[in-house]
């Protein structure tokens, strides 16, 4: 059984007597503990497909399962790390860190202890009692995942967490992400719209169309594990990176 | 070959290194210390209040003795202080202060938050939020103090007429300006804390409280003076202590020094306040 399903998923929005599709008929298949990709043109619905699955937005039609379970409209099942990194510039990174855990009703000081070994081992050590607006988009951006981490879900979808970050703390942050998969056996959907880190970290990849976005092809990535730089110059990532290229420019004209 | 070979040769890109890593910065350079340099700018800035504060002072004594102004009504600054002393030893300034500062602090205290817990209110229901704020905002428009003699006679001539009258010109003030800090929740942090699971209350306590802390904090330097005017103002009305009292009977009587020794009173009041506004201020924005 598929650790969690998309089932005839789709969103219409309606607004100021406007009917605007933002996502057609989707079905998608993830296997428990895999890394999975999506990648398409921006405004093809891959935020709105993230919301319908956390279960912070209704869809038109279709479901969403988690284990078997129907978990449609149910938001706090799966972790979810939004595109923006949404820390609270009142807080500490370390209280910014458990917040999950204090809705879950974890007390501030059972949450800090917890928190605390797994901020030090991933990078952010000494940046504890910092406030958010010290911290550099990467450290933002760590802070935000382990946020999503400590809330202990076993499936995580983060939307083009990198996004913002310049090419050479994007490659850091990436292979931190690849080492973080393999500590804590997470399923993870991934959002981006850069093609080399889609096939650097996933075992496969969803091709979404253009506006309204529905799913175009699914690429299963034979890259052995683990991965680093060679794996950039892999003769299989070029090959890969040229199919997909190809199908993107596809998708740009319209 | 014709000696022409400007053409690129890929194979001969090469890295040269031009220096050694890791050297560090010589540490005798000067280097400023931002710190020692922000709390010197401090301490000048402070003598500078001070020296002009006796400037004020002392051009006021001199003016007023060499009848460039008139000491009659302008009175002076040890006139001041020999009024204010007298007073203060007849033991009224004493009781008049407590019932100023009491009500005073009372109204400020109570109309800052009730106007913060009914501006934050708002949030919960949109509804709600929507019918009320025509009202409020008309209510904040009406001039309070015209009503003054109303609540006066509703609540007695006692201490409690001048805590309503600065209750009421604290609260709306207080209650529009959570309100702006309501509406400037970023929709998508209430969105990051459903998708933890959170509930209602959780997204009230942990973003919405927050976000409108400055809005609310914001008010507090206006509710000195709102809170103060209402308590004078009651005063002036009826009662049997207070400062606004003593003014009005100072005034009646034709005892200029005494009105003076009235305004100081009020004026280092407010600057106390103002001062515990700030420590509050610190408390509140932790963080921020
Ligand atoms: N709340 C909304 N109301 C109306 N239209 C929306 C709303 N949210 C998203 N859309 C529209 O749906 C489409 C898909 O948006 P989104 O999922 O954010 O795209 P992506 O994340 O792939 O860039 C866009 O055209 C966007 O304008
Ligand atoms: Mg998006």
């Amino acid at each position: 059984m598929a650790k969690l399903e998309v089932r005839k998923g789709s969103k219409v929005f309606k607004k100021d007597g406007q009917t605007i599709y933002a996502l057609q008929e989707t079905n998608m298949q993830i296997e428990d503990k895999k890394f999975v990709s999506i990648i398409g043109p921006s405004g093809c619905g891959k935020s709105t497909l993230f919301n319908i699955i956390a279960g912070l937005l209704k869809p038109s039609t279709g479901h969403v399962l988690l284990d078997g379970h129907d978990i449609v409209g149910k938001s706090g099942y799966v972790g979810y790390m939004l595109q923006k990194d949404l820390l609270l510039p009142w807080r500490t990174i370390l209280d910014n860190i458990i917040l999950g855990l204090e809705v879950k009703g974890v007390s501030k000081k059972d949450g800090r202890k917890r928190a605390l070994p797994m901020l030090q081992k991933y990078g952010l050590k000494g940046f504890e009692s910092h406030y958010p607006n010290e911290l550099s988009g990467g450290m933002r951006q760590r802070a935000a995942l382990l946020r999503t981490l400590l809330y202990d879900k076993d499936v995580i979808l983060l939307d083009e967490p990198f996004g913002a970050l310049d090419a050479q703390t994007r490659l850091l942050m990436q292979t931190w992400l690849l080492k973080i998969w393999e500590d804590f056996k997470k399923t993870i959907l991934f959002v981006t719209h850069d093609i080399d880190e889609a096939i650097y970290l996933s075992d496969e990849i969803y091709v979404m169309s253009h506006r309204p976005g529905r799913m175009k092809a699914k690429v299963t990535v034979n890259l052995p594990r683990p991965r680093n730089e060679l794996t950039l110059s892999h003769d299989s990532f070029i090959q890969l990176k040229q199919d997909l290229l190809a199908m993107l420019k596809e998708e740009q004209v319209t | 070959m014709d000696g022409n070979d400007e053409h690129v040769d890929l194979t001969q890109s090469k890295i040269e290194f031009i220096s050694k890593p890791d050297k560090e910065i010589e540490t005798e350079l000067e280097i400023e210390d931002e710190t020692k340099k922000s709390r010197k700018t401090k301490r000048v800035a402070l003598f500078g209040q001070i020296v002009l504060g006796i400037v004020i002072i002392a051009l006021w004594e001199i003016l007023t003795r060499l009848k460039v102004i008139d000491p009659y009504y302008w009175s002076s600054p040890s006139l001041i202080v020999q009024t204010g002393l007298q007073v203060l030893k007849e033991g009224s300034l004493y009781t008049d202060l407590l019932y100023t500062a009491g009500a005073t602090i009372l109204g400020f205290i109570l109309g800052t938050i009730g106007g913060a817990i009914l501006g934050l209110s708002f949030w919960w229901s949109s509804l709600y939020s929507r019918i009320t704020e025509p009202y409020m905002v008309a209510f904040n428009a009406i001039p309070k103090l015209a009503l003054a003699p109303v609540l006066v006679i509703l609540f007695g001539i006692g201490f409690n007429s001048k805590v309503v009258l600065a209750f009421m010109m604290t609260i709306i003030v207080t209650a529009l300006a959570a309100y702006s800090g309501v509406k400037a929740v970023d929709q998508d942090l209430e969105r990051l804390l459903y998708s933890l699971g959170a509930k209602r209350y959780h997204v009230f306590s942990k973003v919405v409280v927050p976000t409108s802390m400055p809005w609310i904090v914001s008010s507090l330097k206006i509710n000195i003076a709102l809170s103060l005017a209402g308590t004078i103002v009651g005063e002036f009305i009826s009662a049997q202590h207070g400062i606004g009292r003593m003014i009005l009977y100072a005034g009646q009587v034709m005892n200029i020094n005494l009105v003076w020794v009235g305004v100081v009173v009020l004026s280092i009041l407010s600057i106390v306040m103002y001062f515990g506004t700030l420590y509050l201020e610190k408390w509140l924005l932790k963080g921020h």
